[in-house]
């Protein structure tokens, strides 16, 4: 890619990070043009986040030399680099919930002016003028935490133009996006671009940016592999230079069961959520329900294990009814549930990972009133290997894992209980390309062998890798059964949108 | 519409609204001057600690050593003033008792600020600590003897005189430090950064700490300011009560804490206003001094304000997750 380099916005040349004996990066050049949109890719671990981190002057690089608008940068730290004009998008987005939308967009702007008093009529002024720069209208004086994702990540991108920023670094920016708002995200990216500012996307589900953007960089284990014009790229290559390897994600073909009925939903309603959900599941296949956000999916994800008490209707397991609104009954139905937030809702994360493991397994090893210890560990440790968690030991916390390692430990708490129906929820949310497709394999290998899996998802590939049928949902009521193998993504996209 | 009936404010007004409703039904002496300025007298000390409470709350901390701080500050500058100059101005005792409780705010601080402990744990430690060194090195008698400038203070009217009525009242000149105390902080909190960054570290200390606020000062500055806010309400209580009582404050902290509460404060931080927290501390001296005129035992006091912390937080919490499960 012949770029002008002289007219370079941020010029990263050999930067290399060292902790301790650990190489996070290793001599990587990385440059960013006016206007310009960059992907940089790369696994969890492949040093993207340090690369970041360096730029934004959160850590110093053990060697090479950042010049930012054609200046020499020593000593970066984060007031220098914000002066600079880089600022950094967070995937939590660093917002205030309980301050209003004009304060959370103009605050960073008074302090980098060192203000001492507040005037509240300036702020309103401030986010004004940017949000009429980006041509979008939210309510200033709204509390931020009333406000969708969505909208949070506009105030966020606000707040960065308020401090003049000329380079906007956006971590992970489309996760929690549906498709429809990506694609708003995606008008107002080409609109700053035009305004001269650049944008760089850290991400590893990058398929949906690569259309707004000029160059891709892939780091891998701390090493560039892959630079070029991102017009080369596309949703394969891209995995296969973040893996180093081939991921062809596989359809998981006909269902191959033996048809008996193994859960069977009637008539399920809850007011306000959902309403009059029909569909049975059968013994070894994998069921995909999607929707997009607010379609009622995840109360349905959730009612199926008694977490939201449906008004109406009823779920029988190989033909016992189960208690509604009881989680307690649903376990006791061995029907398992892997939350969609595994973080707030699935692990308890500063505990070790045997614990997580075999939490629900703790009656099964009582004898005469005390743990089995021994058993205990070699029933973890088992799960653990057949999972393929990367763990040093089983006493580790469950903190210290990957996002995909950390899915795992979930999955093999469920397992441990031996499962007749087990429900996903977004089981690959926040979990890089090479794990996301082990955990497909560990979903399809679980169909295989005679559970019932329901999968619900709002990743189009995961479902068409992973299910035998998928039902649309919309507005709270299932609208679409589409059989596996005769739908492209495209497709599916569509039914879901229409 | 909603918005507003789900405010704590709105709650609280409305239930001392049909308190005082009640209250004048059943006894037609309770609406009189005399009532609202013994209330009034009564809201002072009480509400100058909340306001200091409820910005350590905003700020994300919970402070429960204030009424220590209060009674030693108190004590220490009486003594000091009775010891080396008996006439000591009251200014100057008052200024001596606001700095004495800055200090021991600055203590809660470095504490909280320089070495990075949860609140609650340093300010349960410095309530037995500060309380334990009054009473062991600054004495444990009570002083009925005060420096004349002080039972002077406490004579100073705004206004007194009787109603046509013959009802009797007074306003002394301590409502005066409530309100300058109402004012300060509502200009601190509104109209400075200093006091957005306190809200906004109460918000979410990350992201605070990404924008550039220096977190460490902006805690280390609630802890003096709501020691400093203690110091003078104990000086205060010290010469309304004309005495100066080791033993009396401490054991109000709760009292003092339900009140913000009560007024819409959230114990996660980010959240509280003045005029909620004031309408909080109306609350409970109501309960406190008239529960007796509406026919309910004063041994119902704690489990009327239990109840009234109950239903005050649980109502909008419980419309909160409605809202949530209806989105799913």
């Amino acid at each position: 890619m012949n770029l002008p380099e002289t007219g370079a916005l941020v010029d990263m040349r050999g930067v290399t990070k060292r902790y301790g004996g650990v190489t996070a990066l290793e001599g990587v050049d990385f440059t960013v043009a006016p206007g310009q949109a960059v992907c940089l890719a790369g696994e969890n671990g492949s040093g993207k986040s340090t690369l970041i981190k360096i730029l934004a002057g959160v850590e110093r690089p053990t060697e090479g030399e950042i010049r930012i608008g054609g200046k020499p940068m020593t000593g970066l730290d984060p007031r220098k680099a914000a002066a600079a004009g880089v600022m950094v998008i967070y995937q939590d987005f660093s917002l205030f919930p309980n301050l209003s939308v004009a304060e959370n967009i103009a605050m960073s702007r008074d302090l980098n002016a060192g203000r001492r008093f507040f005037d509240r009529r300036a702020a309103q002024g401030t986010a004004r003028a940017v949000l009429d720069r980006i041509g979008v209208d939210i309510p200033l004086k709204a509390r931020l935490e009333t406000l969708s994702v969505a909208h949070k990540q506009l105030v966020a991108i606000c707040r960065a133009l308020a401090c003049e920023a000329r380079l906007i670094i956006m971590d992970e920016p489309t996760t929690a996006l549906t498709g429809r708002e990506v694609r708003a995200l995606l008008g107002i990216i080409r609109l700053l671009k035009d305004q001269g500012v650049a944008v760089v996307f850290v991400s590893h589900k990058l398929a949906e940016v690569l259309d707004v953007s000029e160059k891709v960089v892939v780091l891998r284990n701390g090493c560039k592999v892959a630079e070029g014009p991102a017009n080369t790229f596309d949703a394969a290559s891209l995995t296969r230079h973040m893996t180093g390897r081939d991921v062809p994600e596989i359809s998981p073909g006909p269902y191959a069961g033996s048809g008996e009925t193994l859960m069977k939903v009637d008539r399920l309603q809850k007011s306000g959520a959902f309403a009059d959900v029909n569909f049975g599941l059968r013994r070894g296949e994998v069921l995909g329900v999607t929707g997009l956000l607010g379609s009622g999916r995840t109360s349905l994800a959730k009612a199926l294990f008694g977490l939201v008490r449906p008004d109406t209707g009823s779920i029988t397991v190989d033909g016992h009814p189960v208690p509604l609104g009881d989680p307690m009954a649903a376990a006791a139905a061995r029907i398992g549930y892997v939350p969609e937030d595994r973080l707030t809702e699935g692990l308890f994360l500063a505990q070790s990972i045997l614990r997580n493991v075999t939490v629900g397994r703790l009656g099964a090893h009582e004898r005469i009133g005390f743990l089995d210890r021994p058993a205990l560990e070699n029933e973890a440790q088992g799960w653990l290997t057949r999972l393929k968690v990367k763990a040093s030991s089983i006493a580790a916390p469950v903190q210290s894992l990957s996002g995909g390692n950390q899915q795992r430990v979930v999955l093999a708490r469920w397992l441990a209980r031996a499962p007749r129906v087990l429900i996903l929820n977004g089981p690959s949310v926040g979990v890089d390309v090479g794990s996301k497709a082990e955990i497909h394999d560990i979903i399809r290998d679980l169909g295989a062998k005679g559970l019932g899996v329901i999968v619900i998802s709002d990743d189009l590939p995961e479902l068409i890798a992973t299910c035998h049928r998928i039902l649309v949902m919309k507005g709270g009521r299932m609208v679409d059964e589409i059989a596996s193998g005769t739908v492209s993504e495209d497709e599916l996209a569509q039914r879901l949108a229409s | 519409m909603t918005a507003l009936l789900s405010r704590n404010e709105t709650l609280v007004a409305v239930v001392i609204a049909l308190f005082c409703i009640v209250a004048s039904l059943s006894d037609p002496n309770f609406f009189t001057v005399t009532t609202l300025s013994d209330l009034l007298r009564a809201s002072i000390v009480l509400g100058i600690l909340a306001v200091g409470a409820m910005l350590v709350l905003i700020s994300g901390g919970i402070d429960v050593s204030f009424t220590a701080v209060a009674v030693s500050a108190m004590y220490i500058a009486t003594k000091t003033a009775l010891t080396f100059w008996p006439d000591m101005p009251w200014q100057l005792i008052f200024m001596l008792s606001i700095l004495t409780g800055a200090g021991l705010g600055a203590i809660n601080g470095l504490f909280i600020a320089g070495f990075g402990l949860p609140t609650l744990i340093v300010t349960l430690g410095t309530l037995s600590v500060f309380r334990g060194f009054l009473l062991t090195f600054v004495g444990s008698e009570r002083i009925s003897a005060l420096p004349p400038e002080m039972r002077e203070f406490s004579r100073m009217m705004i206004a007194r005189g009787t109603t046509q009525g013959g009802d009797f009242y007074s306003l002394p000149w301590s409502l005066a430090a409530l309100a300058g105390v109402i004012v300060l902080t509502a200009v601190i909190l509104h109209k400075t950064m200093l006091g957005r960054s306190i809200f906004a570290l109460g918000g979410s200390v990350e992201s605070a700490r990404r924008i550039g606020i220096d977190v460490r000062r902006t805690q280390f500055f609630v802890y003096v300011y709501a020691g400093a806010l203690a110091g003078l309400a104990g000086i205060l209580h010290g010469s309304m009560g004309r005495m100066a009582d080791p033993f009396s404050l401490v054991g109000l902290e709760l009292s003092v804490i339900a009140a913000v509460v009560l007024g819409g404060a959230r114990l996660i931080g980010g959240y509280g206003t003045i005029t909620g927290t004031l309408l909080g501390v109306g609350l409970i001296v109501l309960v406190q001094n008239s529960l007796i005129v509406i026919g309910i035992p004063s041994t119902w006091q704690s489990v009327t304000i239990g109840a009234l912390i109950l239903l005050g937080t649980g109502l909008p919490a419980w419309q909160a997750k409605r809202a949530a499960a209806r989105e799913g």
